[in-house]
């Protein structure tokens, strides 16, 4: 299995189905009285978060301790990084508390794979700046697979702010591993300009490509990421390209909805939509606690991702 | 060189007396369920449900349980262990929990095996139900019900096949030379 998480194109399809297939199995665990499997005993996981985030750090810390790891939560406000340690340095002494997985989130792309210079500990990417979010991306898959029964084939949208998400990416490299049709659907301003290259279809109107989608995936306007106009106003793009309660009528029976939260409801998808049966938006939390828990089982449940990995086979 | 020390008629007997002797035991099958170690302990002990239906005419929930969560050897072998499905759609609490596994060789799954229960509940009593015991116990562990006991050297490889996933019932032995 991989030593890192940084992105979902490094998984293969088979990487992706044996993820998705132990997810199923933590699913179970998660149905219990009691909640908590002892794989990971005596294993350390950090979660390194530089930025604000609510379900992605609380789910990676309960996936953890339903793993009986230890975590640490380590946020940058309210620590070392306040008084201006470097993030080398941070990691330095992380690596000497002994820690075996590091999960980080930093606006900055591509600091998960400078981690991965400077520490011997699986790191895995909670989200790095516009780049990659690969742990969401995996458990949109295992939603999509549990409610279609299959990947392969399946029309996905997404549909929103593509250029500053990095959801969107991951998402659209996963789904085209596993052979799914995307469609990137947004203002010509927030569709990448290299798109075309990821094996994906690019539209600007919402409503010719929805009577023909399995999935409806809506991202988030991430004003704060957003340095000038990229539209005209809030009300426009959410005319344009807003889920709305008459453009879901248009959308196939049995199609499913799905956003990564957090949701401005009103702006990219009407707050009575979000609430609809179709609507898959809470399925997705639950999963990204079995998903996110299975990348840990099988990156640290081996001796060779771990950092004392040749000691510990031949004790 | 490999040898087959029980073919279909033997596995299909053994099972039977097992069956028998299950109902013996517990005076019935009140009560009893059947949980089977993933993977072919469910198998087997979907089997003796069958059995146990056409002895006693009684429905005995069947169970599969797989302990790869469990097990004391995570991160001494270079892969995480591959994992298989979990289903006890039924209550243990004050059942007759018989594990049935095909088997039974250091004591180290068994042992697992009873953590991974005890996180489904308490169960009245725990029973311990083999096709094979093939001797060697790490831990203090023995079977209520054995199909056959075989003498083996502990670097042999015992290997049940069943008919459900090996297209065949049969135990094999292949020592390690």
């Amino acid at each position: 299995m991989i030593k890192h998480l940084l992105s979902t194109q490094q998984l293969s399809r088979e990487d992706v189905v044996r993820i998705l297939d132990t997810a199923e199995s933590f699913r179970e665990v998660g149905t219990r009285v009691i909640k908590k499997v002892p794989a990971l005993r005596g294993r350390t996981v950090v979660n390194l978060f530089y930025e604000n985030s609510t379900r992605t750090r609380i789910s990676f810390e309960l996936a953890a301790k339903r793993l009986s790891a230890d975590v640490i939560n380590f946020s940058s406000s309210g620590s070392s990084v306040s008084k201006g340690e470097s993030l080398k340095d941070t990691a330095l002494t992380l690596q000497a508390m002994g820690a075996d997985a590091i999960v980080m989130r930093h606006s900055s792309s591509g600091s998960p794979y400078a981690l991965t210079k400077w520490v011997s500990a699986s790191v895995l990417n909670a989200g790095d700046g516009t780049h990659e979010h690969p742990t969401q991306a995996l458990l949109d898959l295992y939603t999509i697979r549990e409610r279609l029964g299959s990947i392969e084939g399946r029309r996905v949208a997404i549909t929103g702010d593509v250029l500053h998400s990095r959801v969107a990416r991951s998402l659209s490299f996963a789904l085209v591993t596993m052979g799914a049709e995307v469609t990137l659907v947004g203002p010509p301003t927030l569709i990448p300009p290299d798109a075309p290259l990821w094996g994906v279809n690019v539209s600007y109107d919402l409503d010719e490509v929805l009577p023909k989608l399995d999935v409806c995936y809506m991202l988030r306007v991430q004003r704060e990421r957003q340095r000038q106009q990229y539209f005209p106003s809030v009300r426009e793009y959410s005319r344009l390209f807003g889920l709305s309660r008459e453009r879901v009528e248009t959308l196939p029976a049995g199609a499913m909805i799905m956003h990564p939260g957090p949701m401005n409801r009103g702006v990219e998808i009407d707050s009575d939509v979000a609430d609809l049966p179709q609507s898959v938006i809470e399925e997705q939390v639950t999963n990204g606690i079995a998903v996110r828990m299975s990348l840990l089982y099988l990156m640290l449940g081996g001796s060779s991702s771990s950092a004392f990995g040749e000691a510990r086979a031949d004790a | 060189m490999g040898s087959r020390l029980m073919d279909e008629a033997d596995v299909r007997r053994a099972l039977t007396r097992i069956a028998h002797e299950i109902l013996e035991r517990n005076k019935g099958a009140q009560d009893v369920v059947l949980v089977g170690i993933a993977a072919r302990g469910d198998d087997i002990a979907r089997r003796l449900a069958a059995e146990i239906r056409r002895i006693e005419g009684t429905e005995v929930p069947v169970g599969a349980l797989d302990i790869t969560f469990y097990r004391d050897d995570i991160g001494r072998r270079a892969e995480a262990p591959e994992v298989h499905e979990t289903r006890i759609p039924f209550p243990v609490d004050d059942r007759t929990v018989v594990l049935v596994d095909d088997v039974l060789f250091t004591g180290r799954t068994i042992r697992a095996a009873f953590d991974a229960l005890m996180d489904f509940g308490r169960p009245r009593a725990i029973q311990l139900a083999v096709l094979v015991d093939r001797g060697h116990r790490e831990l203090p562990i023995r079977a209520d019900f054995i199909g056959k006991n075989v003498p083996t050297r502990s670097d042999d490889s015992v290997r049940v096949a069943l008919t459900e996933v090996d297209g065949e019932d049969a135990v094999l032995v292949e020592d390690a030379t």
